[in-house]
């Protein structure tokens, strides 16, 4: 192994409850102050104790949004983290492990072997067993060669329960280990603030003037309201139910706030007669749906993109909604802001589409975009408001002062009361039929496909698969056409994307090929479906081998 | 003229017990700020209530009035909140939005339009309904007993919990009133004969008798609650069987304010 240390993959596991998530972080935090570009990769099972967990931190000069097979550094708390990835270090890579929790020695089997006594070092610094994640960081960052002030520095902000006692232990594993190698700043990048796609939502729409998020706890989604819950400002509540969940927003909604809502595919299933009842009463509702496999309770930490044809068909009756499908944190955090301001100001529901891998994933934020709260302008209205006014988007009110206000998932007239009558009814579609055709002229303008690179092979591909795609096709010719919105669906901008191109690929991660059968309705026709479902992300090697079949 | 009911055609029976509980909302809600005021239905013959009534009204989904009144006064406390369901809405297909609302005491007005049966969807029986009720999908009568929802009520921290009669309008308009006044979670249960399918006026007038003694200690409350088991047998006694003052959800939950995004950035490097 050389010196001067450039790309890495980091691989850190251990028993579920000891930590390795935290140290997965803490590792990218030292990196990404160094300047480094960082993406981490989590891994684990639906337990809470024992169980194996991991975090793959992918260190890099240039953002790339990918973990690879091969690994140069495996930090391991418990012997089954030992097994499961050692195969996968590279010829000169590095096996950390703590020596005491694993009696075997490794060194025996070659290769570059480092032993840490990390219950001594703890027991030294008179912490707590759970404190060896954090001796395993510093040990590591020293065998690395980064600097005591700087390590500690990151540690001292990222540790706020117990400090003192976590600093005393790294910095009794420090002393004790040896350095070997030589980090380097990292191409003089300015660090960058590390959020999980789930949290860049939280802020994407937090810059769009969220005031209220509600959920009820289900992954890969829960990170929200984890996130959101220690914002001082946003009122966070966690109902009895996914339906509370959905009915609850709406009454906020209709009260003036500007409130979303989370979940993954069995909870956003309870929602959808909500989600119906705000395309038809018009109340704003910006929903999260964060997939991860299925059917039914599936593979619950598990990755998918399963839900696309749910999302965009999810409520009954005849009805119209935005929906988004992001591919990184930055897309994530520029759409939440674009769908909370959309449900707003166009009053119907609005889906933020993403999956497990990209809402726990962690990415470093460019965001090299400007974003803002779309402001409704909010006319004077007196007694003879009318709710349902207009020809396409009403005037929005509260209840509170002089108009009356009355909502309601009847069909109605423009006060709001129940209507049966014909023309009536026909009237109150053609008027929200409308909204959605002003919606889709407003979409025009905007970036609702993004197309990368020129070729005569089209790859189309949506959601986290994006950081895979870019990377396993960096040396090809080819095209790649990614959809940011897919409902409405960016048809014709796609189709434009094909003019020039002789085979179009459709890269997914589920069974059946949702995208692709999306994809023949609007007329655009996939040559060739690349599919995963098992649970885990396509990885470089893996997708670059399937593409050049 | 209080200006409180709007020209829409009214469609409930002749005789229905609804008329009376419209009739002592008005009352309620001419005393009270009609701007402030926020009726949110369910779905069933009580939910039309919110299109004859010219007031900010929010018409909710079958069972889910009480989720959308609690969001609703998250999201404005200034608002005050009644909700009008049905025992089909709230003891049937969301008694669990009922029982977590009292749970929480959440800072709202909930008025059951209790007439024992599904009335809109003709002639089913729901959670309340005596257990020898023939309904249109029980012809030979059913086979469930019924639920006590006051003493669901009682034991799952409701902070106000009465109940009336439309036959004694005046003890049911002081009884909304003071249900509306509490801060807290107050439930109402209103007995609504329904002349259609379950024409309970002859036996309600017979049965209910207004309690000399309100605002009983919780066990006490309970005891009387059991007095009456929504079959045929026994008093059905009226009034306000239990109130506490205790602190709201609204005044527990983070107040909203301005967010510095920024800063958030600045700590996630
Ligand atoms: C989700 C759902 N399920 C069923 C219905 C059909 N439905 C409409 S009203 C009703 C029963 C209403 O009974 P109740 O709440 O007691 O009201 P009432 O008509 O007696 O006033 C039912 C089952 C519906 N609208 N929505
Ligand atoms: S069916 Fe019963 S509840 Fe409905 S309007 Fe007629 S009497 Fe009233
Ligand atoms: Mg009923």
């Amino acid at each position: 192994m050389g010196n001067n240390l450039g790309d890495l993959q980091i691989i850190i596991g251990g028993a579920a409850g000891e930590g390795s998530k935290k140290a997965g972080l803490l590792i990218g935090k030292l990196f990404n102050s160094y300047g480094f570009r960082v993406f981490i990769h989590e891994d684990y099972e639906s337990v809470i104790k024992g169980g194996h967990n991991f975090s793959q931190i992918s260190v890099s000069r240039e953002c790339k949004d990918v973990i690879e097979e091969k690994i140069d550094f495996l930090l391991a708390l418990n012997k089954e983290a030992v097994l499961k990835h050692k195969e996968k270090l590279k010829k000169e890579g590095v096996l950390i492990y703590d020596f005491g929790a694993i009696d075997e020695d490794f060194s025996e089997e070659g290769g570059s072997v480092i032993k840490i006594p990390l219950k001594e070092i703890v027991d030294e610094a008179e912490g707590i067993p759970l404190m060896k994640n954090t001796a395993l960081v510093s040990a590591f960052s020293k065998i690395i060669g980064m600097e005591w002030d700087r390590v500690s520095e990151v540690l001292k902000r990222e540790l706020p329960v117990a400090t003192e006692k976590n600093l005393e232990v790294a910095e009794v594993a420090f002393e004790k280990t040896e350095k070997i190698e030589e980090v380097e700043e990292g191409g003089g990048n300015q660090p960058l603030p590390l959020l999980s796609g789930n949290q860049a939502v939280a802020m994407g729409a937090l810059e769009a003037g969220l005031e209220c998020y509600y959920a009820y706890p289900m992954t890969p989604s829960t990170g929200v309201l984890q996130f959101l819950a220690k914002v001082e400002g946003v009122r966070t509540f966690q109902p009895e139910s996914e339906i509370a969940v959905v009915n609850a927003a709406l009454g906020s909604a209709y009260a003036g706030k500007r409130t979303m809502i989370g979940s993954s595919g069995g909870g956003f299933a309870l929602m959808t007669e909500g989600i119906s009842f705000s395309a038809q009463s018009e109340i704003p509702l910006c929903v999260v749906l964060s997939q991860r496999m299925g059917p039914a309770t599936g593979v619950p930490t598990y990755q998918a993109q399963a839900d696309l044809l749910f999302a965009l068909n999810a409520g009954h009756g005849d009805m119209m909604r935005f929906v988004v499908a992001p591919g990184d944190a930055d897309e994530a955090y520029y759409l939440a802001n674009k769908a909370l301001n959309i449900a707003w100001k166009y009053q119907m529901p609005a889906i933020i589409l993403l999956d497990k891998e990209l809402s726990e994933n962690t990415y470093g934020v460019k965001k090299d975009f400007d974003l803002e709260k779309e402001e409704i302008v909010r006319e004077e209205k007196g007694e003879d408001y009318n709710r349902y006014e207009g020809e396409d988007v009403s005037p929005l009110i509260f209840p509170g002062g002089e108009a009356t206000v009355k909502v309601t998932g009847y069909e109605h007239d423009k006060k709001g009361v129940a209507t049966e009558k014909a023309e009536e009814i026909k009237a109150m579609h053609e008027k929200r039929i409308r909204k959605y055709e002003k919606l889709k002229e407003e979409l025009r303008e905007e970036e609702t496909v993004k197309t990368y690179k020129e070729g005569s092979t089209a790859i189309i591909f949506w959601g986290s698969t994006k950081g895979t795609v870019l990377e396993a096709t960096k040396e090809m010719d080819v095209k790649l056409i990614q959809p940011l919105v897919v409902q409405p669906f960016p048809e014709e901008k796609i189709k434009e994307a094909l003019r020039e191109t002789e085979r179009v690929v459709c890269v997914e991660a589920n069974a059946t090929g949702q995208m692709t059968k999306v994809l023949k309705e609007k007329g655009v026709f996939v040559d060739k479906k690349i599919l995963k479902y098992d649970g885990r992300p396509f990885t470089v090697e893996e997708l670059r081998k399937e593409l050049e079949k | 003229m209080d200006n409180l009911i709007l020209p829409t055609k009214n469609t409930w029976c002749p005789g229905c017990g609804n008329f009376g509980i419209q009739n002592v909302l008005r009352e309620v809600i001419s005393q009270n700020d009609r701007e402030k005021t926020v009726l949110v239905t369910g779905i069933g013959c009580h939910g039309k209530i919110a299109d004859y009534f010219n007031v900010n009204s929010f018409y909710s989904l079958h069972g889910r009035a009480i989720p959308s009144a609690v969001g609703i006064k998250m999201g404005n406390e200034e608002l005050q909140v009644i909700c009008s369901v049905g025992d089909g809405d709230a003891y049937n297909e969301g008694i669990a939005h009922l029982i977590h609302a009292a749970k929480r005491n959440s800072n709202i007005t909930v008025v059951v339009h209790n007439n024992r049966v599904f009335a809109l969807t003709v002639k089913q029986a729901t959670s309340t309904s005596p257990k020898e009720f023939v309904g249109s999908t029980t012809p030979k009568g059913g086979v469930e007993e019924p639920i006590n929802p006051m003493d669901v009520m009682l034991s799952t921290g409701a902070s106000f919990v009465a109940r009336g009669y439309v036959g004694k309008p005046e003890q049911l308009t002081r009884i909304i009133s003071e249900g509306v006044k509490h801060r807290g979670f107050s439930f109402i249960e209103v007995l609504q004969p329904c002349v259609a399918w379950l024409n309970t006026y002859e036996s309600y007038n017979e049965k209910t008798y207004e309690m000399e003694e309100e605002f009983l200690p919780l066990q006490e409350a309970r005891e009387k609650a059991r007095e009456w088991d929504y079959n045929n047998g026994g008093e059905i006694p009226l009034g306000v069987f239990y109130r506490e003052e205790k602190p709201t959800i609204e005044e527990q939950v983070g107040e909203v304010s301005f967010v510095d995004t920024k800063e958030i950035l600045e700590k996630s490097k």
